[in-house]
């Protein structure tokens, strides 16, 4: 009975959004370009702001620099010392947020209405006029070093370390974006001042808002916000390129349970083949529950608490990649396992149910990613920042419609490649052949 | 940076609001039900959550209360095992399931319009659970997994374990949820099905849906899939073995090479919140708030990081939300040049001044404000109001204990604040820890 139901309900489809999601496109007097979704419901506001560059703009022997300079644009601004900038914030019960990753510099802001002046006022002074005395950024440096001397001994951080310098070298995107304690010892009141200028312009800036606030509004908000931030900041980074030969490389860690990072070479977004692999990739092991991989290492053996694939379409570089952990009696039957669905998955046979699974499952939960306006905002600044259109929410779910069986034939055939799977393994792994590593 | 101990201030983000569009009501078999109105997108968030949790397990038993929260998933006499995941999952949704000392809960968040589809399988695994004989140990190599995922990989975990175990005496508060490993190994799915049988039935269940929906259409679908599952008549209460009186202060230093930036932490046994008294619980949430909430304008934040620099970072926390007696924590990591009994000394200094100067006005008037602006923020996040609600409900605490919440933390006074910092902080009952590197290598 309970099947009968579920049949039924799977070939609805869903129109995209459900609601009505008007997405305007907003220029202030000043000529900066914005995504907005008025949305007057709730008196607040969420602004999300991105420089695109992130970490991966420090400039050569400055590493870290971004990251360090990003925790420290709220510890003092114009007039106030870091606790004088919090009070203020508290005061106004404003939220802002400052985050680096490879690609981009985050910053999250969410405002009442009741006071939103005042409060891009202050966000105004810590984006345009910080102070980075000295005595903040030595004490933000001590948070920083000691993350850095915690990831060292962390067995998923020394994964990722080993996993990125194995796949990009010297690249930025080969090294840890809060650099090394040796590089960030070494960074200058003026270093920090000089990460400012490289990654925090105009000219690569994204913006997006939802949330009470009318587009006129907005305009003259960023304006002032934004608008005495210099024109242009140092050139982009180069792209990368993958060094990943397949294989394991084990690191040696007395830890009870091995970490394993895997992967190999990705595409691109603007791929013609992303959204073939995109279902690929769901069948194979983003599925949750529902993915192969979930089934044969987890529900099957056993052999792990989790097992997740994702494709990494980076701006500079892109990697298929995946990860798991397994005691170390069990690794390397997980790892076997692993590398067998992958040349599994690598044939591109797939059954009816599983491509159709896939698409709904893809299709269905994009509606959902909509609801709240912080969440939202997220979404448009990402979008712009991987280039898509406007109108980009009502085309997607027809682009994942349009994957055909021979598609995913096709696409799995071209990328996938068990042999070019190369996996880190952190840990005491028993019983593990790495004769093919390097 | 705010990179440490991310939980401890997420208590603002949380707090309901909104009463006036939560709905109340209770089936003629016992189930209660919340459903909380969000009409700005078509999603739903379903939830059941069970008044069972790791602190109802029998002595020996542990981990038994989170091991059936995964053989949940193995299927009931008309859905096959993973079928509800699989399902869920194929029509766009995400499913999943946590367990804790006091709740046991399961969620689908999906399209409203699949509404109907998760209630009407959730429904049949409430009483019609199947475990099949091939399933049960694989599970039990995936829980042991994960405990060395979360627990046995993490000196930091382990440590919070130890330290847990030195503070409750007596009650099972002190025991893991995932359960200790040994006792894990020699669980069983006799032991599985008994826990089952005695704690899964509509009258010891919470359903809250949260989302695109009108209390009339859940009130029909729950009536027609959860109206007609038997209530369980023999539910034994929920009488736990109580502290005695704490009368010695322990002290734990627990050494592990894998540990990169050592830190003290401190917790005090401290009261919880109480259903229609939640008055003293208020006022230890707004002293956690005061001490340790912000990490530039609180008042340890103050004193160790931006004052004496014997700290690089701090944290005060305290969750009232529980059935017996709670903790009351500080930690704090110390600068490079500091060592923890240094830090520990200072926040003590650091305390003991604090009694005496008392709560800055100013300070004071800033939380309140965050306090009324989180009522408006809260309304973002339908689905963190869903298992507030959940939380409480499961946890003995009625709708208007929810509702009331903002304004009894309006209320608080700063003496009352200081009242509960005098009264907290005895170190009879409190626990204090090192997480530290090895002897040898203590020094570098």
């Amino acid at each position: 009975m309970i099947r009968f139901v579920l049949a039924t309900l799977t070939v609805l489809s869903l129109t995209l959004p459900a609601r009505a999601l008007d997405i305007q496109q907003v220029t202030s007097p000043g000529g900066l370009n914005a995504w907005l979704v008025e949305a007057h419901d709730i008196p607040f506001t969420a602004l999300e702001i991105r420089f695109r560059g992130g970490a991966s703009l420090d400039a050569p022997e400055k590493r870290g620099a971004i990251t360090l300079m990003a925790a420290t644009l709220e510890e003092g601004a114009g007039q106030m010392d870091a606790q004088a900038f919090a009070e203020a914030t508290e005061s106004l019960a404003a939220q802002f947020s400052f985050d680096v990753d490879d690609d981009t510099l985050k910053i999250s802001a969410r405002m009442l209405t009741e006071n939103r002046d005042k409060a891009v006022d202050l966000l105004r002074e810590a984006l345009t006029n910080p102070r980075f005395d000295q005595v903040a950024v030595d004490r933000v440096r001590g948070q920083v070093l000691s993350i850095i001397a915690s990831d060292e001994e962390d067995p998923n951080a020394i994964a990722g370390r080993t996993f990125r310098q194995l796949a990009y070298g010297d690249h930025p995107y080969g090294s840890s974006l809060n650099g090394t304690a040796e590089s960030v010892k070494a960074l200058s009141r003026e270093d920090i001042f000089d990460a400012k200028a490289r990654v925090m312009a105009r000219d690569r800036l994204v913006i997006s808002a939802v949330g009470d606030i009318t587009p006129a509004e907005l305009g003259v908000l960023l304006d002032h916000l934004l608008g005495d931030l210099p024109e242009t900041g140092a050139p982009m980074p180069p792209r990368a390129e993958l060094g990943l030969a397949g294989g394991v490389s084990v690191v040696d860690y007395d830890t009870p349970q091995s970490v394993v990072i895997f992967g190999q070479q990705g595409l691109p977004m603007d791929d013609p083949d992303f959204f073939a692999a995109y279902v690929i990739n769901q069948i194979l092991g983003e599925g949750g529950f529902a993915s192969r991989l979930m089934e044969e290492v987890r529900e099957k053996r056993g052999l792990t608490y989790g097992i997740y694939t994702y494709l990494a379409p980076k701006d500079l570089a892109e990697t298929w990649q995946g990860s798991f952990a397994s005691a170390n009696g069990k690794v390397a039957e997980a790892i076997a396992v692993t590398r067998a669905e992958w040349a599994r998955m690598a044939t591109g046979e797939v059954t009816d149910q599983e491509l159709n699974d896939a698409k709904t499952y893809l299709t269905g939960a994009y509606p959902l990613r909509f609801d709240g306006n912080g969440q939202i905002a997220g979404i448009l600044a990402g979008m712009q920042l991987n280039h898509m259109p406007i109108d980009y929410v009502n085309t997607r779910n027809a682009k994942v419609e349009a994957v055909t069986k021979e598609d995913i034939k096709r696409v799995a055939q071209r990328l996938l490649d068990a042999d070019a799977l190369r996996f880190v393994v952190v840990g005491k792994p028993e019983g593990l052949d790495t004769s093919a590593s390097n | 940076m705010r990179a440490f101990f991310a939980a401890a201030v997420a208590w603002l983000a949380a707090w309901p609001v909104w009463a006036e569009n939560v709905t109340h009501f209770t089936l003629d078999n016992g189930l209660e039900a919340v459903v909380i109105e969000d009409h700005r997108a078509p999603v739903v968030v379903h939830m059941v959550w069970y008044k069972a949790g790791s602190a109802d397990e029998r002595r020996g038993k542990s981990g038994i209360a989170h091991y059936l929260e995964h053989l949940m998933f193995k299927g009931t006499d008309s859905m096959a095992a993973g079928e509800l995941s699989k399902t869920v999952s194929a029509n766009g949704g995400s499913d999943n399931a946590f367990t804790s000392y006091d709740y046991t809960a399961y969620y689908q968040r999906i399209a409203a319009d699949r509404l109907e589809l998760v209630m009407k399988m959730e429904a049949d695994r409430m009483r019609h659970l199947k475990i099949s004989p091939d399933d049960w140990q694989t599970e039990r190599d995936v829980i042991l997994e994960e405990r060395a995922q979360r627990t046995d990989s993490d000196p930091g975990a382990l440590f919070g374990e130890q330290r847990n175990a030195a503070q409750y005496l007596n009650h099972p508060y002190g025991t893991p949820v995932i359960g200790w490993r040994q006792e894990m190994e020699a669980l069983t799915r006799d032991d599985a099905l008994e826990w089952y049988r005695r704690y899964y039935a509509p009258n010891n269940a919470v359903l809250v849906v949260a989302g695109d929906v009108t209390p009339e259409q859940v009130k029909a679908l729950a009536q027609t899939y959860y109206g007609p599952l038997e209530p369980s008549a023999d539910i034994p209460p929920r009488v736990r073995p109580q502290e005695p009186p704490q009368l010695a202060e322990r002290r734990l230093v627990f050494p592990d090479p894998r540990v990169a930036q050592p830190y003290v932490s401190r917790s005090y046994l401290a009261p919880e919140r109480d259903p229609g008294n939640q008055k003293e619980a208020a006022a230890l949430t707004i002293l956690a708030e005061v001490l340790g909430g912000n990490p530039q304008t609180s008042v340890l934040a103050r004193k160790l990081v931006y004052g004496s620099g014997t700290a690089i970072y701090v944290s005060a926390f305290y969750d009232g939300m529980a059935i017996d007696d709670t903790t009351f924590g500080l930690a704090a990591i110390p600068a490079a040049d500091m060592s923890l009994e240094e830090t520990e000394a200072a926040i003590d200094t650091a305390l003991a001044e604090f009694l005496h100067e008392g709560i800055d006005p100013a300070q004071f008037e800033r939380i309140r404000t965050q306090i009324r602006a989180s009522e408006i923020y809260a309304q973002d996040n339908t689905q963190a109001l869903a298992r507030r609600y959940g939380e409480a409900l499961t946890s003995g605490f009625s709708v208007e204990d929810v509702q009331s919440w903002p304004d009894v933390l309006m209320s608080v006074t700063e003496e009352e604040v200081m009242q509960a910092a005098r009264s907290v902080f005895d170190r009879r009952q409190a626990v204090t820890g090192y997480l530290t590197r090895p002897a040898e290598e203590a020094t570098q």
